[in-house]
């Protein structure tokens, strides 16, 4: 099933095929307004700092962090629903930032968005139908009332649901099937592109399951691609061709994915895999801890050098002062620590 | 009952516990007979989805239950021997915060925003132990440095909005430990932190009440959590104990459909393939519309004529195992997919 992408898995300097979303050097920095009415900018929070990656066609590209990591806001700025400050995005190989508004509105019909939250991410005054039918009508991709009736119907089928659901509220869907119907909606201009943001963190587990199956046949079936915005590493892991790993703002690592599981590089990498807790009693007894100390420091005020330095179990003095850049330690891994 | 090991009395003895809400469909009942013990210094983890009853139950034994709309219609909640259903509200206010303490879900809204560290951490050692104000302070500032917050004397004249989601949640263990109670209960503990706060505050905890002899009950949707720390789970489904049994039976041997399902439905990155997910199909049921007889039949691929008109109690699959389900024996059987 995924041997075609499996193959796709090229690396940046040698790839085959043009990434489909290449992202180079992307900042986005958020000014910290202070003083009356707020009106003086007395400094800055890189939310993304100096972030490059690329995502295949057909490809799924993992992005883990915790909070501040910038991981939502790089997944914004990518489809522009956030402008950068500086950096390229470049989607299927013209420069997004360069498209006047009227011209970001029809490109944006490739480019679809499924929000974490199925509670506050669906308009609860609307129906099921309107909402899902809603991208049709602002990119006329219908030819009339009954036509877009039956292409919301068909979607609603694509995600699992029934025709007849159309005409309810989001009140009367339960999490999982707000979630499908959110997935409906970005499907519904048939975009190449998805980001998906925390698409199934706010759900059971045993509806978590449907949803990840589901997101992987709709895969297949209309050959998208995904940029997978996620804090919980087991489900990356499942998706993800490749993963990239976010700390405050910064990539520290990015490799295929099984790589990155096997043999993680980056010590915050480690930490982050070896605190999540798996179900299984005699591994969970034999399995090495690594416990951070310390917060995560806030983004108003990141370290200096390393920004994982201040909680790093390897870090030296070298690390307050440099700053590491991505390194390629073996084919296709990634890292960027001046450890290694 | 079986979970009764040598001669002593268990620490807590819920018996065949009722507890109702009042809807406008009228009563429900989120906990419906559930009984369950829990031994000294041992600890009990708690795993279900949402709406399983599974926090309706600790603020049962808490005495926490809203009333109205919440109601205990039926049961016993023996505490050292001492019905906690039958003694009075000045009793029980004694034992609760002393004996009996509790850290919820979200560290953002558990503390007083209005008041600072100190006085939140002096008020149960002056009203539970009858420390002076000094006294009181002094064992505050040591809490605050056993749960590793750095500057504790500094940190007691903060208000809790100076305080990380991690920090707080760490002050929320020191003051549930701080009189030294036979009984922690954690409800979704970590469900709010990053993942690297969420094993710093989970090791903490276990650390902590190790050393005091505190017995643990952990509420929790996440099966490693429960794998990593428990002694012994109860797994509830739509108001009731499914299974029952020491962590390692429930893991190595679920014999429970819903068990094995919820097992088989989470991705998990030590498993070297990834296979597809096997979800259970269907929806969570909604507590004022069970499905008749075993409410998981409709979801459960095991379910035979029986499971829709008979509702199973718990019965022995092995020793101090137990299984509400009619067709446990041939469950019990079923192949769990095996890490490589």
């Amino acid at each position: 099933m995924r041997e075609n992408k499996i193959k796709s898995d090229a690396t940046e300097g040698a790839a085959k095929t043009p990434p489909l979303m290449d992202i180079r050097n992307l900042k986005v920095y958020f000014p910290i307004k202070s003083g009356v009415l707020l009106g003086r900018t007395v400094g800055h929070i890189k939310a993304v700092d100096d972030v490059s990656l690329h995502i295949n066609p057909g490809e799924t590209l993992g992005l883990v962090g915790e909070s501040g990591s910038g991981k939502t806001t790089l997944g914004r700025a990518a489809l522009r629903l956030i402008e950068p400050t500086d950096g390229q995005v470049i989607f299927d190989g013209q420069e997004l930032r360069d498209l006047s508004s009227q011209e970001m509105r029809q490109r944006r019909r490739e480019l679809g968005f499924v929000f974490q939250d199925p509670y506050g991410s669906l308009n609860p005054r609307m129906t099921a139908g309107n909402m899902i039918g809603e991208p049709l009508k602002i990119h006329k991709l219908h030819s009339g009332k009954e036509d877009r009736r039956r292409q919301v119907g068909d979607l609603l089928e694509t995600v699992g649901l029934s025709r007849s659901m159309a005409d309810r509220y989001p009140h009367e869907f339960s999490g999982g099937q707000r979630q499908r119907i959110g997935v409906a909606r970005a499907l519904a201009a048939k975009p190449r592109f998805l980001v998906l943001d925390e698409p199934v963190s706010a759900l059971d587990v045993s509806i978590q399951a449907q949803l990840i199956n589901l997101l992987q046949d709709l895969q297949e079936e209309f050959n998208l691609t995904y940029l997978l915005i996620a804090h919980d590493l087991s489900v990356v892991r499942h998706i993800s061709d490749r993963i990239a790993v976010m700390y405050l703002g910064k990539l520290v690592e990015l490799s295929d994915y099984k790589a990155l599981y096997d043999n993680p590089l980056h010590p915050y990498t480690q930490a982050l895999l070896s605190a999540v807790p798996l179900p299984d009693r005699a591994l969970e007894r034999s399995r090495e801890r690594i416990v951070l100390k310390g917060d995560i420091p806030s983004p108003r005020n990141p370290p200096t050098g390393c920004v994982f330095h201040t909680r790093c179990p390897i870090a030296t003095d070298e690390c307050r002062m440099t700053i590491p850049t991505m390194k390629e330690h073996a084919p296709n891994h990634y890292a960027a620590c001046i450890k290694l | 009952m079986d979970a009764l090991r040598g001669d002593s009395a268990p620490l807590l003895d819920v018996r065949n516990l009722v507890t109702q809400f009042v809807t406008d469909e009228g009563p429900v009942r989120v906990v419906n007979d559930v009984s369950f013990q829990i031994n000294e210094g041992e600890t009990l983890g708690l795993v279900g989805e949402s709406g399983c009853g599974k926090s309706v139950t600790a603020l049962s034994i808490m005495g926490l239950v809203p009333t109205p709309p919440g109601e205990i219609v039926s049961g016993e909640i023996y505490f050292q021997g001492q019905d906690l259903l039958r003694i009075s509200g000045e009793d029980l206010r004694g034992i609760r915060g002393s004996q009996i303490a509790m850290v919820f879900q979200e560290p953002m809204t558990s503390l007083n925003p209005v008041l600072t560290i100190e006085r939140q951490l002096a008020e149960p050692l002056r009203m539970h132990l009858g420390m002076t104000r000094g006294v009181a302070k002094s064992r505050a500032c040591e809490l605050l440095e056993m749960v590793g917050i750095p500057d504790p004397e500094d940190r007691l004249k903060d208000y809790p909005h100076r305080m990380s989601g991690g920090q707080r949640q760490r002050i929320m263990i020191a003051m549930a430990l701080s009189c030294n109670p036979k009984l922690l209960i954690a409800d979704e503990p970590t469900t709010a932190l990053d993942v690297t706060i969420q094993a710093q505050v989970l090791e903490l905890m276990m650390t902590l009440s190790k050393e005091f002899g505190t017995a643990l009950l952990i509420i929790t949707h996440n099966l490693g959590v429960v794998a990593r720390f428990a002694d012994r789970v109860n797994v509830m489904y739509s108001g009731k104990i499914r299974e029952m049994g020491p962590a390692d039976d429930i893991f190595d041997s679920p014999s429970h459909p819903y068990t094995i399902g919820l097992l088989n439905a989470i991705p998990r990155f030590d498993q070297g393939d990834r296979a597809r997910l096997q979800m259970i199909k269907g929806e969570i049921p909604d507590p004022a519309h069970r499905p008749s007889g075993c409410s998981f039949n409709p979801r459960c691929p095991w379910a035979v004529d029986k499971c829709s008109v008979s509702e199973p109690s718990l019965a022995a699959v092995g020793p101090d195992h137990t299984s509400a389900c009619w067709e446990a024996a041939t469950v019990s059987k079923a192949q769990l997919p095996v890490a490589p």
